[in-house]
């Protein structure tokens, strides 16, 4: 059963040890992802999503820290591997899109050489003129028009959904098995988004290769996304497969985002909110982190942390309400 | 795409090779063109000292004593009837290589230093940046004539300036490399880099390093002159450059007797400095402005 799995993450914990106090960024995130899945990471800002992606990656800087858990790419355990390890890894099995293609190409390099780069770090015998070939052909995959010419461009000479195009290039010319995206189209427009959406999903069918994409964006989701991990303060609230989660969602939190969404016909006043704030992940207390700001919390929500409760078969949600309904 | 999106394309493939770099910086900058000639020229004639010279290095005519300029002496000669043009013409060998090699040498010594001490922090960069606080805390000219009086006994006189002013200029180099290469290790650039799988000593070379080079060079190009008068002020002070050989700050000290009554014996290795100084630095500013991609102009 595990092997079959490309990404496994149990009960991940990275903390970040600050003057302040012990921040708990990721508080025991449980996560899978199957071959030729694209799953969506769905939460808001600093909840921890780009943290368990960083985790993954190796990319943890000081003060934060992987406290415990465990983490299986291929059924290969990545943490407690050294740097060097880990970077032989990353780029051929697992690669990561980030969200700013504007900051995330260096400035002073081709674009062609930057990619390139990633070639020759996983293929040493390989020639640097085939190197040069590979990138091209990739450039061509990912619909960048006159390839050749683009090679010898710099990041600042072309338009960020090109970019982004190159930071997908980038990634995926080792063919990794897993593909982390993180928010890869907050900084693009809209059209551009369903371009590189689009892309994405369809170098996925082809190569056989599953994504993990990081988003706060519900459409996103909906658009290309067959399962979905909604997080919560460091911790995952709900998980469910797209359509089983936009129909029936069990976690207030989950309601709450749905209900956020602005439709097009209706014309309310004010846009729906979910009241109150992130908790401060500085001070998270014994109970739910969303008890504070939940409609039907309990006097239990703010004493006792709750399990994860399956509704359906793939279905499960971090709720009090929805196990006592269960049982009773 | 049409024709013209992609003729627009390869003009921009083009004029990024580095001939095309050199060729436009020459066009906006005829200053730099200007300044890399003259360096050239300097350089040249360096080299060809021995044949360009009318006469020997060292050789006197009495009879011919403090001549002012004229055809068969071209800037005059000095006090014990030497050609001050042919002394100038020996005196750039000693002062271009000690303007270019020691500043090298620091320069090579700092982004290593820098490098480490940004990249990998703690306790490597505490050692490297106390260490260069001690540099910079001392006063240069004072550090260098320590350094000459206790290694003039040991070596040559000019390969003591090498080592002093080479001691003298790294830690400046590394303060600059390792700020950089601070904010630069922080660049998501990095990150996707690491996250395709490149070592840290290639992050190192390939992504911080090239983003340093335009204030390296600016810093070399000030270096180099710097290094120039430093030597100039040392051979002043007498304990640099020992006679019989020319150099110029040598040739500026020896004349300080006449500097009122036969000023082209001051003149003529001061207005040299001055130019070879000033070329130095406009080439700088204009390789900078050609070389930073984030001051390029479509």
């Amino acid at each position: 059963m595990n092997s079959e799995k490309i990404l496994e993450i149990r009960d991940l914990h990275t903390s970040f040890f600050t003057d302040k106090g012990v921040v708990r960024a990721v508080n025991g995130v449980d996560l899978e992802i199957g071959p030729g899945q694209i799953v969506g990471l769905v939460g808001e800002s600093g909840c921890g999503k780009s943290m368990t992606a960083r985790s993954v990656m190796g990319l943890v800087r000081f003060p934060g820290k992987i406290e415990s858990g465990s983490i299986r790419l291929n059924g290969k355990e990545l943490t407690g591997l050294t740097e060097k390890e880990l970077r032989s890894l990353c780029g051929d099995e697992v690669s990561m899109i980030f969200q700013e293609p504007m900051t995330s190409l260096n400035p002073v390099l081709r674009v062609g050489r930057q990619v390139q780069e990633a070639v020759l770090v996983h293929n040493q015998s390989i020639s640097r003129k085939d190197a040069r070939k590979q990138v091209i052909d990739m450039f061509e995959r990912v619909g960048i028009p006159e390839p050749e010419q683009r090679y010898n461009c710099y990041p600042h000479e072309l338009s960020g959904g090109l970019r982004q195009r190159v930071m997908i290039a980038m990634a995926m010319i080792c063919r990794p098995r897993l593909l982390i995206a993180d928010e890869p189209t907050t900084a693009l427009d809209v059209t551009i988004e369903t371009q590189i959406l689009n892309l994405m999903q369809q170098l996925c069918r082809e190569t056989q290769m599953s994504v993990l994409i990081i988003t706060h964006n519900l459409g996103i989701v909906a658009e290309i996304c067959d399962y979905v991990y909604v997080m919560y303060a460091g911790r995952i609230v709900e998980h469910a497969p797209v359509f089983e989660l936009f129909d029936h969602p069990a976690h207030p939190y989950t309601r709450g985002l749905m209900a956020s969404i602005p439709q097009i016909g209706r014309n309310p006043e004010y846009l729906h909110t979910i009241p109150g704030v992130v908790p401060n992940l500085l001070h998270l207390g014994e109970g739910c982190a969303f008890a504070g700001r939940c409609d039907c919390a309990v006097d239990r929500c703010s004493r006792e942390l709750p399990e994860m409760v399956h509704v359906r078969e793939d279905h499960a949600s971090r709720c009090f309400i929805i196990s006592d309904a269960e049982f009773s | 795409m049409t024709v013209d999106n992609n003729q627009h394309l390869a003009e921009i493939g083009e004029m990024n090779g580095p001939k095309e770099k050199l060729i436009r910086m020459c066009r906006q900058n005829p200053l730099a063109l200007i300044s890399a000639v003259v360096i050239l020229l300097m350089i040249l004639l360096a080299i060809l000292a021995p044949v360009i010279a009318p006469y020997g290095e060292a050789q006197q005519d009495l009879a011919e004593r403090l001549q002012p300029p004229s055809a068969a002496h071209l800037f005059g000669t000095d006090e014990l009837g030497r050609d001050v043009f042919t002394r100038i013409l020996y005196g750039s060998r000693i002062s271009l290589v000690i303007g270019i090699i020691p500043s090298a040498i620091s320069l090579a010594v700092g982004i290593l230093m820098g490098l480490s001490a940004g990249y990998f922090g703690s306790w490597v960069d505490y050692l490297i940046m106390r260490l260069a606080d001690v540099m910079l805390s001392f006063p240069s000219l004072l550090l260098s004539m320590v350094i000459m009086f206790t290694l003039g006994r040991y070596a040559n006189s000019v390969l003591c300036i090498f080592i002093a002013l080479s001691m003298v200029g790294w830690a400046s180099v590394a303060r600059v490399v390792r700020s950089h290469t601070l904010s630069l290790k922080e660049e998501e650039y990095v990150e996707a880099a690491h996250s395709i799988g490149v070592s840290s000593p290639t992050i190192l070379v390939r992504h911080i390093l090239p983003n340093c080079v335009p204030s390296l060079i600016v810093l070399y190009t000030l270096n180099v002159p710097s290094c120039i008068l430093s030597e100039s002020t040392l051979s002043f002070l007498g304990i640099g450059v020992q006679p019989p050989m020319a150099s110029w700050g040598l040739m500026i000290n020896q004349s300080k007797q006449f500097l009122f009554t036969k000023p082209w014996l001051a003149l003529a290795p001061s207005i040299t400095i001055m130019i070879v100084v000033l070329a130095f630095n406009f080439l700088g500013d204009g390789l900078r402005d050609v070389l930073d991609p984030y001051l390029q102009r479509g």
